[in-house]
């Protein structure tokens, strides 16, 4: 049995039942309105497991599940870019957000990574702590500062309302998922020119590490063959 | 002997070598503060070691390297001059695939002492040489003084040396910065729109025009940054041939005694590098006593700046084809300021990892 791992619940969930549907592989949640489980119509030997978006990525990792859908930002934050585990099947076209560093609009002298770097140096002498940018994309804002050689900074986490952190005093700056930016700017917040860090999309993945049997692989074809995808064994 | 034994078994010899040279035995905790390794190397550690957490002390890290809690604990307790040693494991997170070991054994030696630095280094060095004589590595050395006596030379301002020295052992960052200070790279564009709008109004009018004020950062610091951008503009390009001079620096690789001769000839045009390339001399002279032979030893004025280190004067390696660093080390007077709160001893020193000479004697797989 091929099981694909399928975001829970709200917009993500329905656009992903949406994909699949239009592509012959009908996906609904069964049983009561708050129960986490679901089924496939349209091919045998595919169940569909309700999860969390967050940790598809690890599941996928650990082979207890063949395939998943989850926003590529998740799986390079859990997993690292170039993860050897899960490989890409296809681009889905929807849960669009890019991952961003925001600074205070105020910051008239900040534009730019390189004048993020800068402050933080000015702003380590004179406040005695490096500055804090709010996040809970650890591993990739990291990455992203230390490719780019930024110094004096430090992460703090942030699990929600991170546009919040720099009114509140909790952080400096964020580093933050947005799709239009809005609440960004209701912050008094605004994105340094060069800050994409990510460029996120819900992706459809397949783990190297799941036990694909024979039957696995036969469904798996004929499932990549509906979706238009490669199969992946 | 199974073959952590076996290796455990090869650094107990090193250190025994290391103690017979006059060194006293050192302990360190295993689990350190990640406070002070986080102040010291920045967020870039948390990617390379493993931070836990203790509900009483906080966030710790497993020891990824000796020298700050040998430093520590020199400042605390220590005696001048010294000479210490030590034996453990050391903890790094690897990248995915690179087959590096995660946990591995380190001894280690390490001299604080006042008089005669440059005797102090080739002491080091000649130790380590002797202590891995047959085992066909090859030496690098090199000196982070000389390009940090460059910097500070240069005919610029003291904001823009600043910032090269902040950025010395980040490379791409440095590179970045020299090209622009010396008119090598355009003036990005982000940057010219930002001048044009601080030299459009006065930056407490633009502040106040962005809207609700809101974060820790004070309007003064960030018009104290904005003039400073603007008065960096007018600054007028380092020269061309002392740039020249510096891009020349970075990639100076030549045995050690003719890299001399070409810093001795380079001197003039930067009178500034003077004292550093007489370290420099004195201490070939100091390795030459010690019968290493410095017509032929490797000398690379860029190695040693990477991330996650701290060394601001010699530095050297051993190297074997196929596996990381036998043996390296190198001088870090600056640390022992940062750590010393206020105090301050030159200090010298390196490790070897017993796992690694033990595969090349053929006693591990």
């Amino acid at each position: 049995m091929i099981r694909i791992g399928v975001p829970s619940k709200g917009r993500l969930m329905q656009d992903t039942f949406d994909w699949f549907g239009v592509r012959g592989v009908a996906m609904r949640r069964s049983g009561a309105d708050r129960e986490y489980s679901g089924v496939v119509e349209g091919i045998d030997g595919v169940a569909p497991v309700l999860l969390s978006a967050g940790e598809i990525p690890r599941e996928l990792a650990a082979g207890r599940i063949h395939l998943g859908v989850t926003g590529s930002d998740l799986v390079c934050e859990e997993l690292g870019t170039g993860a050897v585990e899960v490989v890409e099947l296809a681009r889905l076209g929807f849960g669009q957000a890019d991952l961003i560093i925001a600074v205070p609009n105020v910051w008239i002298d900040v534009e730019t990574v390189d004048d993020l770097d800068a402050a933080a140096a000015a702003f380590r002498k004179v406040h005695g702590h490096r500055l804090r940018i709010a996040t809970k994309y650890h591993r990739l804002v990291r990455d992203f500062l230390t490719a780019q050689g930024v110094a004096d900074y430090q992460l703090v986490d942030s699990q929600g309302a991170t546009e919040g952190t720099v009114k509140n005093g909790t952080a400096e700056a964020i580093a933050d998922i947005t799709s239009s930016g809005e609440t960004l700017r209701a912050n008094h917040l605004r994105i340094l020119s060069d800050g994409l860090i990510h460029s996120s999309e819900a992706v459809l993945w397949a783990s190297r590490v799941a036990d694909w049997t024979e039957s696995d692989r036969a469904v798996m074809m004929r499932l990549a063959q509906m979706l238009g995808v490669r199969s992946p064994v | 002997m199974t073959p952590k034994a076996a290796i455990r078994a090869e650094g107990e010899r090193l250190l025994a070598a290391f103690l017979q040279a006059g060194a006293v035995p050192v302990e360190t905790d295993i689990l350190q503060p990640a406070g002070t390794l986080l102040d010291l190397y920045g967020e870039d550690i948390r990617a390379r070691a493993y931070v836990t957490d203790d509900p009483v002390r906080g966030e710790m890290m497993l020891r990824p390297d000796f020298t700050v809690p040998v430093v520590q604990a020199h400042m605390a307790h220590g005696a001048e001059p010294a000479r210490y040693a030590y034996l453990g494991e050391v903890f790094r997170k690897q990248a995915r695939g690179s087959g590096r070991a995660s946990e591995y054994l380190q001894v280690g030696y390490e001299v604080f002492d006042r008089a005669a630095p440059e005797a102090a280094d080739a002491e080091v060095f000649a130790l380590f040489r002797d202590l891995l004589a047959g085992l066909n590595l090859r030496p690098v050395t090199g000196d982070i003084g000389i390009l940090m006596a460059a910097v500070r030379g240069l005919q610029t301002t003291d904001r823009r040396k600043a910032a090269l020295l902040r950025h010395i052992w980040r490379p791409v960052r440095f590179r970045a910065l020299l090209d622009r200070f010396a008119g090598r790279a355009p003036v990005p564009p982000g940057r010219l729109r930002l001048l044009q709008r601080l030299k459009a109004g006065s930056p407490m009018a633009l502040i106040e025009e962005a809207g609700t004020f809101i974060g820790l950062r004070t309007p003064e610091e960030i018009v104290a940054r904005a003039e400073a951008l603007v008065a960096d503009a007018e600054t007028p390009p380092i020269k061309a041939t002392e740039a020249a001079l510096l891009y020349d620096l970075l990639t100076l690789e030549a045995p050690a005694a003719a890299a001399l001769t070409h810093l001795r000839g380079i001197t003039p045009m930067l009178p500034a590098i003077a004292p550093a390339v007489d370290r420099f001399a004195a201490r070939l002279e100091a390795l030459a006593a010690k019968g290493v032979d410095v017509e032929t030893l490797a000398f690379e004025a860029s190695h040693g700046r990477t991330a996650l280190e701290y060394y601001d004067g010699f530095v050297f390696s051993f190297l074997a084809d196929g596996m990381p660093p036998v043996a390296s080390g190198g001088r870090y007077d600056a640390l022992t300021a940062v750590l010393g709160a206020g105090a301050f001893i030159p200090a010298v020193g390196g490790v070897i990892r017993p796992g690694l000479v033990a595969r090349l004697k053929g006693v591990v797989a």
